[in-house]
């Protein structure tokens, strides 16, 4: 059984940019076949898991503003069920990283992710956290939230208009559609997303030793 | 404006700045530290007389470059408190007799000081994921005859202290702030406030930068002032070259900065109501914003960054539907104020919150350097748009919204009325826009001649100020913002003291500060 395509209600399929990394995504999950019963289960806990997603109000800078007004009356985050804005990360099912990440915050920042249940998703909003934006040059920038945590979307713009916050959410709404929940999600060891990342923090922890 | 300054030696320092304050100098306007290569390190003051408006400026130069000492006006100036910890910590400057020489926006490990010329911050520090450490305990720098410097430990909180953290992830600090509270029972003993959890190095940057380059960093320090941030950078540069804008920038610039300002009040609002517990006003205030932002973005293309003043103009001149929309859009705000006063200004859980919390006397607020509305709701009158009218400010009638109290509510109050005030001031201006040019031709490289200039707007929440110091390249040789949120943070100690825990979120919300604006 091959994985279905995912259907957002709001978008057509062939209206979603880079529709190329999606389906290597699905073909990767693919590759040794796909249990009938499991991915029926797979299928129906997915579909509620991608339609609340509950973010954790984090903001650092400008972003912050933005997700501000999406979650107000014209834009109305509540449509697609991310509403529910939690205070605390041992509640939230996603942190959207809005703003600039500084030297200094980037231990914070590594502890609220890791104080948050699995499974765990982060979007990097706006090019600060893309890229560092046009903090690049700065000392104290993070080069890119990529380097301390893993990113599943990126969400470009300074600061992205609240259009691309719901994007962006929906591009993860897709992801989260498609994962095999059973064996692989709720189970953080095996989770085939987040080896590169360990690898990466490794490596920061590597450099601070030499230092 | 250019300044002319005297130069102190720092033996003389202290006697100079105590007969200035004994005159009435009583408003240290701000305070930076500079790296003057061979010369050493220079420290500039800017003092007012809140009286007759008159200003000094100071310039005290140590010539040591291994171990650079100056004497502290810490206890002349209340806030040179935290000025001076700023200017230790990006160029290791040390206060002789300051109490609490700690680092304020740096990791307590980071080794140099960034500002410095000569210091390379990169290689020394890179990305250190453990815990920040953050010590109970501070130095205090004394200065001995011969010359020698001894140095002696300072408590911020003694051992058997409750501290409580709040921050920096916390929905009502409004940004990655933290605060080491202490408290007794339920009432606030001490708040240690820890910046720099976005403290992203934009004046150092601005010094490897072309002045035209360094206007995008403006907005994004207080995105909900972008306007006037990037209005202050342009008047000091414009003023160094110069330049005179046309009567139509003029006109411009004063509608856009007060169309901000509405637009931050707005916000102010809707978090202020939403830290109360109050959400259906935040969704009222935002259905507003949301009128102020498609304005902005048919004129300027962005709706928080907006990037709109450049140096000798604005970028594009007005929309053609400007005039039109804004006109539309004051009794629709005139509306939404009124329905803002009977959702929350009238609520009787508002009023217990806010009356009589976080009391701040006129004395105190100009001896913390809190201008805006915060030094307005104490009595303080501040408005930098009467003080020293600026572009069409000295053409419009407005009245300077000031109160006697100094408690939440009136805090809370000035920035309402204020609303009404940049409403008539629109209202003055919108139908007699003069024609003219929307920019002035500049030089493809914008060099400012050599000097020290200093320039200052009313901002949203204060005033914001830039200190240029150039020599005659193509980009700055020192760059100082002065921040509005900076003196607000540093008074929240002697606001919240006494207070209970809850009403920090309520004096903080009511100072409005913007942490990015602070940390810069």
């Amino acid at each position: 059984m091959a994985l279905k395509r995912p259907a957002i209600k709001n978008i057509p399929y062939e209206e979603f940019k880079d529709n190329e990394t999606f389906e290597k995504l699905v073909e990767e999950l693919n590759q040794n076949g796909v249990n009938i019963a499991v991915r029926s289960l797979d299928w129906l806990f997915d579909w509620g898991r991608s339609h609340s997603l509950w973010p954790l109000t984090f903001a650092t800078s400008c972003c912050g503003i933005e997700f501000m007004a999406v979650c107000a009356a014209r834009h109305d985050i509540a449509r697609f069920g991310f509403e529910v804005t939690r205070n605390s990360p041992r509640h939230a099912d996603v942190i959207l990283v809005s703003g600039t990440i500084v030297k200094k915050m980037a231990p914070v920042l590594k502890r609220l992710y890791d104080q948050m249940a699995d499974p765990k998703y982060v979007i990097a909003i706006g090019a600060c956290s893309v890229s560092g934006g046009p903090f690049r040059k700065s000392y104290h920038v993070v080069q890119g939230v990529d380097e301390i945590i893993p990113v599943d979307v990126y969400v470009p713009g300074c600061p992205p208009r609240p259009e691309s916050f719901l994007y962006g959410m929906m591009q993860l709404q897709r992801k989260v559609k498609v994962e095999q929940f059973f064996g692989t999600t709720n189970r953080k060891e095996r989770d085939p997303f987040k080896q590169e990342y360990k690898e990466r923090s490794e490596k920061i922890l590597e450099s601070q030793e030499e230092a | 404006m250019n300044l002319t300054y005297q130069t102190i030696a720092p033996g003389a320092l202290r006697d100079e700045c105590l007969r200035l304050r004994e005159g009435g100098m009583d408003f240290l306007v701000f305070l930076t530290g500079l790296d003057l290569g061979d010369e050493g390190f220079g420290v500039v003051y800017q003092l007012e007389n809140t009286q007759t408006k008159e200003q000094v400026n100071l310039r005290c130069v140590t010539p040591n470059r291994e171990q650079p000492v100056l004497p502290t006006v810490s206890d002349i100036w209340d806030i040179a408190n935290i000025y001076e910890r700023e200017a230790y910590d990006f160029l290791g400057i040390i206060f002789a007799g300051h109490p609490d020489m700690r680092r304020i926006y740096l990791r307590e490990d980071w080794v140099g000081h960034p500002l410095r010329k000569d210091d390379n911050p990169e290689a020394q520090n890179p990305l250190r994921m453990d815990n920040e450490p953050l010590s109970d305990t501070t130095w205090q720098y004394e200065l001995s005859e011969d010359g020698t410097l001894t140095k002696r430990e300072n408590v911020v909180f003694e051992p058997e202290d409750y501290v409580v953290n709040i921050g920096p992830q916390h929905p009502s600090t409004h940004g990655v702030l933290h605060f080491r509270v202490a408290i007794e029972g339920e009432t606030i003993k001490h708040v240690d406030p820890v910046l720099g959890y976005i403290h992203r190095g934009i004046e150092k940057m601005n010094e490897s930068m072309t002045y035209p380059q360094m206007l995008a960093l403006t907005d994004r320090m207080d995105y909900l002032g972008a306007m006037q941030n990037r209005h202050a950078l342009c008047k000091v540069i414009e003023e160094a070259m110069g330049v005179e804008v046309s009567d139509r920038v003029k006109v411009i610039r004063t509608i856009m900065d007060e169309l901000q300002r509405i637009d931050s009040h707005i916000l102010f609002f809707s978090c202020l109501a939403q830290d109360l517990g109050a959400t259906t006003a935040f969704i009222y205030g935002f259905r507003d914003r949301e009128k102020i932002l498609d304005i902005f973005e048919e004129t300027c293309g962005g709706r928080l960054i907006l990037n709109y003043n450049t140096i000798g103009g604005v970028m594009h001149d007005l929309h053609p539907n400007f005039v039109q929309r804004v006109k539309d859009f004051i009794p629709v705000m005139r509306k939404g104020l009124k329905e803002y006063h009977d959702l929350f200004t009238g609520n009787v859980i508002a009023r217990n919150r806010m009356e009589g919390v976080g009391i701040l006397s006129k004395e105190q607020v100009i001896a913390m350097g809190c201008t805006g509305g915060t030094g307005r709701a104490s009595g303080w009158h501040n408005d930098l748009r009467k003080l020293r009218p600026y572009d069409a400010y000295d053409r419009v009638e407005f009245d300077e919204i000031t109160f006697e109290t100094g408690d939440s509510f009136c805090r809370y109050m000035v920035r309402m009325n204020e609303i009404e005030q940049s409403l008539r001031i629109i209202e003055q201006l919108i139908d007699n826009i003069p024609d003219g040019p929307f920019q002035e031709k500049m030089k493809p490289i914008i060099k400012v001649p050599e000097g020290v200039y200093y320039s200052a707007v009313e901002g949203s929440r204060g005033q914001f100020g830039v200190y240029l110091e150039s020599r005659g390249d193509k980009s700055p040789y020192r760059v100082h913002y002065r921040s509005t949120g900076l003196p607000l943070v540093y008074a929240m100690n002697t606001a919240c003291r006494g207070n209970l825990i809850a009403d920090l979120v309520t004096i903080g919300g009511t100072f409005d500060y913007i942490v990015p604006d602070i940390d810069r």
